[in-house]
């Protein structure tokens, strides 16, 4: 049966900012249906806050809403857009969660739209524990058994059901902390009485331990005529306990027989059908104990996943894709395989390769978060690797983590390991017990220090075969390190087990280049092999590669002109979606101008990575090995590194060493641009001032060039995003620190000592340029003060405050920066703004953070000009050579993951921390910034308790606020000090307690929830124990936070805009037009 | 230990030998199925057969008693990209290496199973020697030249059963979920029967007994039979005549009325039926064997994802009599996976309902078997 013609527009809804859980998954999913929807003629209307994605551009939908999104924005985009049907499970939680709200308000039904993918009381089934449990029980499938309590008799009362060891979780408490494990009645007894007092809501589950059980996932599909099938099988290689999303993963999974496997494929098939997921995609996770083959189902989620984004990638079936057009109504049979053409997806792919999927955490932007890996995932990113076998895979996937690692280094060096072998043993089983974010790594140092398969598995519970393959790879590295000559045979077998030249280069201690050199002699050649759905049991035509060590090559170089495109690789923050964004869009561009794309990445939850998106496709990590093997196969013409972040441009020299040639901007100019000294003749040249710097090699150096500028200063290492350790000093203990921290991670062991500019505004310009023609693309004020990170920072397009003299000479210097570094593509420049006086404080001859925000803001796609400027086109020929400004204001405002790591202050700083990023746009900057803080889920009140404590430098500035908040009717609560100020002003309030000093106290107000804004600016650098308690309950709670006075001003005008009256919605598309050209 | 692979096409890959360090040739096929390696290893249907998985990362949950369909390792030969240095499940009772030791099958590892996949799929399966013991390639070449071909090659009488038993084990561990027996005797016409069928049949019915693939009918008719199965087995179904003639007769009893029961086929023995019919056989490029294949049941619309291992198929359109008719179709080359008459109770289907390994989709089959001798 084809697809309805019973609607014609379809509403989409997004997942919103990135934050940790939900990615570019999501990203890659929607843009999935939104292709696929539009190609069958359906009207798309679109629902996402996040301008940084490829399905918010405004030719993937009819209509784009860049909205928050709540269930009352969505009615509202239902009552202007009349879609028939809405389409909730392609954006991941969000989406889900924002459809059942809107559901549960009759939403939907008044508005006569029909849910599609799944109704809501399919998400019911699924999302509701209780309800869960029942349904699966009828189905006939087994669930750990659990039971809610509420008091230490109804706990007694359920022991003999659950059993002992038992899992105890109190709900709601401060960091998920409070349960255990209890392996005896006493414990027991001891951990419930513990769980219920710290429970706010006095409500504690017991759950039958499944430690050391080893778990699965399965994503299945169904179609509405009943057809089920298991795109992908998933083994986690950390046991129950570590979320999915921190856990090493491998498809498929290893460890099952066939019958195990197929009770597993058949529970899921029912699970599906108990569900009532009618058609798309569904994750089912199910834990298996490895005594005796017990397998119960954990959970499952009703709806594509981070795990069927990996899925996809790891098998070629993409199924948000189909998930799309089998929710309007195809069948599995009627859609055909892309891959393989002749073949239909009523199948169940099958691979002749072995992915593994290794997250990527930012402990180092935390440090003083729990890096102990729990249910509750941490991590911000992930790659994916192919190997032929799992040692292969997983050594890929190490070095594509972009961690400084080449492979399975040691921790320590190996005369550590003679010297301090105990020591270190005790420092390895410590690491080994908990999981955490270097376990891999302590696994081979196990195996390093002597340490069998056996024990390792006593203490991880890591499946024996995953450990056995990792004892292995260390026994090979063993026989390396003994070899005293590096012979064909050896080599090659390093190669097939997936060693890079790099960590071959460390075990030997000879040059990289030097085992390049025997490899290219030797004639051990890398081959390429097609990811292709069906272990090449049919013809594909879909040129999809990944690299091993085999006697056959399948890649077809073709004579066509090729530019290779290089990605950004494992999302951390720093870099993003946006890059991603800019990738992909460079693909479409030289597509467009009849360039063969190849595109090189190893992110599985991305765009860049859909086999469609580009020509050619290699899924290979970004290491300067694995990207000069594909140059030599394919030999392209040229080679994008500008809109992959800092990856790829970290390549650029070795790139260039081997004389690939580069596009775009000139390696010369980029070094000006990144090399201190250069850049600091470039601004003399150009008559431009620089807060006054020095450079510094060590503390000594430091020490001098503080003496001239005086404090504070920013300290910041070279060659890094996102801000990594750069820090503002206001002393000399603290400067010695930071110094040692920023030589970390400097590349060429240099640091800049600038001047720091207080209270200054921070503005960012992005730029196009083609050597000849420069245009400005968007000129955007910081709501936040200089020091904040400018991925960290709200911004408004056009500025809202500055003068129009002040935006002249940030343009004109714009201008002359761009015409001396001779820009071919794009440029970002930061400049400080303090006393009327224009500041550079650092240029980026690539694509920024902010690219995506600003072309969605001036509906022009600035990453898709320059890459096609960066393949000869002129910005004349493109039609672009005047800036746009339009009559709107364009908020970005950024979102953390605090809520993560409870207890960790939310203190901003040169240091980024935040995930993702929300777009708010009105006519009105009030109305734009309180549309930008709802989606950044930033709830601001209408009326209630304000709490307001400000450091002393900012107790003057807060006065204005503190008296218009009064003047809107909100009750002012405040500190002594705060308070004193703010008395003197005339502004009535109530002084409340130190917390040490009495009751009730702001913590009592926030567990009351009644306050319901926090401004609360931090004392210093390092901030009081008590403020960061009080900032991280708020977040607990929920309650918005403000910790800039900037920030606090924004806030009152959107307070205003709430105040007086609704927010409207309206698509970008119209907004466009809008717009004078 | 070095070891070769040689494909009569003058294809070689150089590799690891495992398993018994000696020299086997068969015709070599390739298995797409990512778990069941010990399942595949036992399958009668492989007698004649070396077989290459296309997933590379095979033994690592080694071997057990259980995960068997027949009582011996019937492949000729056995190829793989990496052998688990480790066993890792409850279940297992040894190594997937000592065991094909044990058995004495002759297997190559370290090898680009993808190029191997690859050049059969091109070319068509062919035959191909493994050898451990000699590696010269002219040697095997030569070795390789007086092999005779599978097509018309007699396997079955070298799996079959050589007499009549009563089965008596049903699904056991396989069980997903409860059916009443159906209080039936069912016949197995064992042409190298796998155990999965068996068991599936027990579990439906209350007596299954085999008897060897050229037992004559009125010996089969002693027994009862409310319905007869032709069971899978190995190579050219043409080469299977004493089968053929008793499906023959079966069918002009069934026709004439002079029996009442009713008749499936698997397989081989669905390719029998066919022949029985009228039916001419067909040998495939590369055969289907993995448990991913989709089958469309004509009448319903619904899909199974079935698990599949012939070389040969019945081309519908070669069977004479109109009364049969197409009931299944494979829907990755669109060839017939099912058949039945309309006049007498008479099924078939070439995918192998019983999985094992492969998925339980089909298992209804079975049930449609009861049924058909209710009808009857």
């Amino acid at each position: 049966m084809p697809k309805r013609t019973d609607i014609d527009k379809i509403l989409i809804l997004g997942s919103g900012p990135i934050i940790i859980s939900q990615a570019c998954e999501f990203d890659y999913s929607g843009t999935q249906a939104c292709k696929a929807l539009k190609e069958e003629g359906y009207k798309v209307v679109l629902l996402n806050s996040n301008p940084a994605t490829i399905m918010t551009d405004p030719e993937f939908a009819d209509a784009t809403y860049i909205e928050p999104i709540t269930p009352d924005v969505l009615e509202k985009v239902i009552v202007k857009e009349k879609p028939q049907v809405c389409l909730p499970t392609l954006g991941g939680q969000t989406a889900l969660n924002v459809a059942f709200e809107a559901a549960k308000r009759g939403v939907f039904k008044k508005n006569n739209v029909e849910l599609i993918g799944a109704r809501d009381e399919v998400i019911a089934r699924a999302e509701d524990r209780e309800l869960f449990k029942e349904v699966m029980h009828k189905a006939g499938i087994d669930l750990p058994r659990s039971r809610t309590v509420y008091s230490l008799k109804e706990a007694r009362g359920v022991l003999d059901y659950v059993g002992l060891p038992c899992v105890i979780r109190p709900a709601f408490t401060l960091g998920g902390t409070g349960g255990g494990v209890a392996y005896n009645i006493e414990e027991f007894e001891e951990i419930i009485k513990r769980g219920l007092d710290l429970s706010l809501i006095r409500e504690v589950l017991i759950e039958e331990s499944l430690i050391g059980w080893k778990e699965f996932e399965l994503e299945v599909m169904r179609d509405k005529n009943d057809n089920v099938v298991i795109v992908c099988s998933i083994e986690n290689f950390d046991p129950m306990g570590v979320h999915t999303g921190d856990s090493i993963t491998v498809a498929p999974a290893q460890t099952l027989t066939d019958i195990e496997y197929q009770k597993m494929r058949m529970s899921a098939i029912r699970a599906i059908r108990a569900i009532g997921v009618e058609t798309g995609g569904s994750n089912i996770q199910f834990a298996t104990n490895p005594e005796d083959g017990r397998m119960v189902i954990i959970e499952m989620n009703p709806r594509v996943s981070r795990s069927s984004a990996l899925a996809s990638k790891a098998t070629g079936f993409p199924i948000a894709k189909i998930a799309a057009k089998l929710a309007v109504g195809y069948t599995l049979d009627e859609i055909p395989n892309d891959i393989t053409k002749e073949t239909p997806a009523s199948f169940e792919p099958t691979i002749d390769y072995c992915v593994v999927k290794i997250p990527r955490w930012t402990f180092e932007k935390f440090p003083q978060a729990d890096k102990t890996l729990t249910t509750s995932m941490k991590s911000v990113g992930e790659v994916m690797a192919i190997g032929r076998t799992f040692k292969e895979a997983l050594q890929k996937g190490i070095r594509a983590l972009e961690i400084g690692k080449s492979g399975l280094n040691s921790l320590i060096d190996e005369k550590g390991i003679n010297a301090n072998r105990k020591e270190f043993k005790e420092k390895v089983l410590e690491h080994l017990a908990a999981p955490n974010d270097k376990r891999i790594f302590y696994i081979a140092d196990g195996f390093r220090i002597g340490m069998d398969t056996k024990q390792i598995n006593a203490i991880t519970n890591i499946d024996p075969w995953f450990l056995e393959n990792i004892r292995q790879i260390i026994q090979f590295e063993n026989l390396l390190k003994e070899a005293k000559k590096l012979d064909r045979g050896l080599l090659r077998k390093a190669k097939e087990m997936g060693f890079s030249d790099g960590y071959l280069a460390s075990l030997l201690n000879i040059g990289q280049d030097k085992i390049r050199d025997i490899r290219r002699k030797e004639k051990i050649e890398v081959t390429y092999k097609l990811v292709d759905t069906c272990a090449a049991e049919f013809e594909a035509y879909t040129p999809y590669y990944y690299s091993t060590y085999e006697s056959e090559c399948e890649a077809r170089p073709s004579d066509k002109k090729k530019v290779m495109i290089l990605g950004g690789g494992p999302n951390r923050i720093g870099q993003g979606i946006e890059f991603d964004y800019c990738c992909v869009h460079a693909a479409f561009a030289l597509k467009e101008e009849a360039i063969e794309v190849i595109m090189v990445n190893c992110n599985p939850e991305t765009v860049s990575t859909d086999y469609d998106t580009s020509d050619k496709l290699y899924f290979e990590p970004i290491t300067a090995e694995d990207v000069l093997n594909i140059v030599k196969k394919e030999k392209p013409f040229g080679i994008i590194l500008q809109f992959g972040g800092q990856t790829p441009l970290n390549l650029a020299l070795e790139l260039e060493k081997e004389s690939v040639n580069i596009l775009g901007t000139k390696a010369a100019n980029i070094d000006i641009a990144e090399d201190r000294d250069k850049f600091k003749k470039l601004l003399e040249r150009c008559s431009l001032k620089q807060p006054e710097s020095g450079i510094a090699r060590n503390f000594k150096e430091a020490q001098d060039i503080v003496k001239r500028l005086g404090f504070p200063v920013m300290v910041r290492p070279s060659y890094v995003l996102g801000g990594r350790a750069m820090e503002i000093v206001y002393d000399n203990q603290t400067l010695e620190r930071f110094i040692k921290e920023a030589l970390m991670y400097s590349m060429n062991q240099t640091i800049l000592i600038d001047k720091f500019l207080e209270e200054a505004i921070e503005v960012d310009v992005d730029l196009i340029g083609d050597g000849e023609t420069f245009v400005i693309g968007g000129i955007l004020e910081h709501i936040e003060e200089a020091g904040i990170h400018s991925g960290d920072s709200a911004m408004c397009l056009p500025p809202f405050s500055l003068s129009a003299d002040v935006i002249d000479k940030v343009r004109s210097a714009s201008y002359s920066l761009a015409r001396n570094l001779n820009v071919a593509g794009l440029m970002n420049i930061q400049f400080a703004v303090k006393d009327s006086s224009v500041y550079v404080l650092e240029v980026n001859p690539r694509a920024s953070r902010t690219i995506p925000f600003i072309s969605k803001a001036i509906g022009v796609p600035l990453a898709k000009l320059a890459a096609k400027v960066m393949a000869g086109k002129s910005l004349k020929e493109l039609g672009f050579t005047k800036e746009v400004v339009p009559p709107y204001r364009s908020i970005k405002e950024s979102v953390f993951p605090f809520n993560r790591f409870l207890g960790v202050d939310i203190m901003l700083g040169p240091e980024m921390k935040s995930t993702g990023e929300v777009m708010g746009i009105d006519v009105d900057f009030g109305k734009a910034y309180l549309k930008s803080q709802i989606a950044a889920s930033q709830l601001l009140p209408r009326k209630g308790n304000v709490f307001i404590s400000v450091r002393d430098r900012d107790k003057e500035s807060i006065v204005i606020v503190a008296k218009q908040l009064h003047e809107m009717g909100f009750k002012i609560l405040s500190t002594a000090g705060t308070g004193k100020v703010l008395e003197k002003n005339s502004i009535p309030l109530t002084v409340l307690p130190k917390l040490s000093e009495g009751r009730p106290n702001i913590l009592d107000y926030i567990k009351n929830r009644d306050v319901k804004l926090i401004i609360n600016t931090p004392s210093g650098r390092i901030p009081r124990q008590d403020e960061i308690v009080i900032r991280s309950t708020a977040t607990l709670y929920r309650i918005p936070s403000i910790t800039t006075v900037a920030g606090a001003v924004a806030s009152i005008k959107a307070i205003e805009a709430l105040i007086k009256g609704d927010i409207g919605v309206e698509s970008i598309q119209r907004h466009h037009r809008d717009i004078k050209r | 230990m070095k070891a070769i692979l040689l494909l009569e096409d003058g294809f070689y890959l150089e590799g690891t030998s495992f398993g018994a360090e000696s020299e086997t040739a068969g015709e070599v096929v390739f298995n797409t199925s990512m778990y069941g390696y010990q399942e595949i290893l036992t399958d009668p249907s492989y007698k004649g057969q070396i077989v290459c998985m296309t997933y590379p990362l095979i033994g690592n949950y080694g071997v057990n008693n259980i995960d068997v369909e027949s009582g011996k390792v019937c492949v000729e030969g056995f190829v793989v990209k990496e052998k688990s240095h480790i066993v890792s499940s409850w279940r297992a009772k040894g190594s997937l290496e000592d065991y094909l030791r044990d058995n004495n099958i002759v297997a190559i590892e370290g090898v680009d199973t993808r190029a191997l996949t690859r050049r059969l799929r091109q070319y068509g399966s062919m035959k191909g020697i493994i050898s451990a013991i000699d590696l010269n390639l002219e040697n095997l070449k030569k070795k390789l030249n007086v092999m005779p071909s599978i097509i018309g090659q007699d396997l079955v009488s070298r799996v079959a059963s050589q007499s009549i038993y009563d089965w008596r084990e049903g699904l056991g561990l396989r069980r997903v979920s409860e059916v009443r027996a159906a209080s039936y005797t069912i016949v197995v016409i064992d042409c190298g029967v796998k155990l999965s069928i068996l068991r599936n049949l027990k579990e439906n019915f209350k007596r299954v007994i085999v008897v060897p693939y050229d037992t004559p009918l009125k010996e089969i008719l002693k027994l009862k039979p409310d319905g007869v199965l032709f069971s899978n087995g190995p190579g050219d179904p043409e080469a299977v005549t004493p089968a053929i003639a008793t499906a023959k007769e079966l069918i002009r009893s069934l026709k004439k009325r002079e029996l009442k029961a009713a008749v499936m086929g698997i397989c081989l023995g669905h390719q029998i039926l066919g022949l029985a019919l009228g039916g001419q056989a067909q040998k495939l490029k590369f055969g289907h064997h993995g448990g991913n294949h989709p089958v469309k049941d004509l009448a319903t619309g619904k899909i199974d994802i079935t698990s599949q291992n012939h070389n040969f198929i019945i081309p519908p359109e070669s069977i004479p009599d109109k009364s049969v008719v197409q009931t299944h179709i494979n829907l990755y080359d669109h060839t017939s996976e099912g058949q039945k008459h309309t006049e007498i109770p008479l099924f078939s289907v070439q995918f192998h309902p019983e999985a094992g390994p492969g998925p339980f989709d089909a298992r209804y089959i079975f049930g449609e078997f009861a049924r058909s001798i209710e009808g009857a």
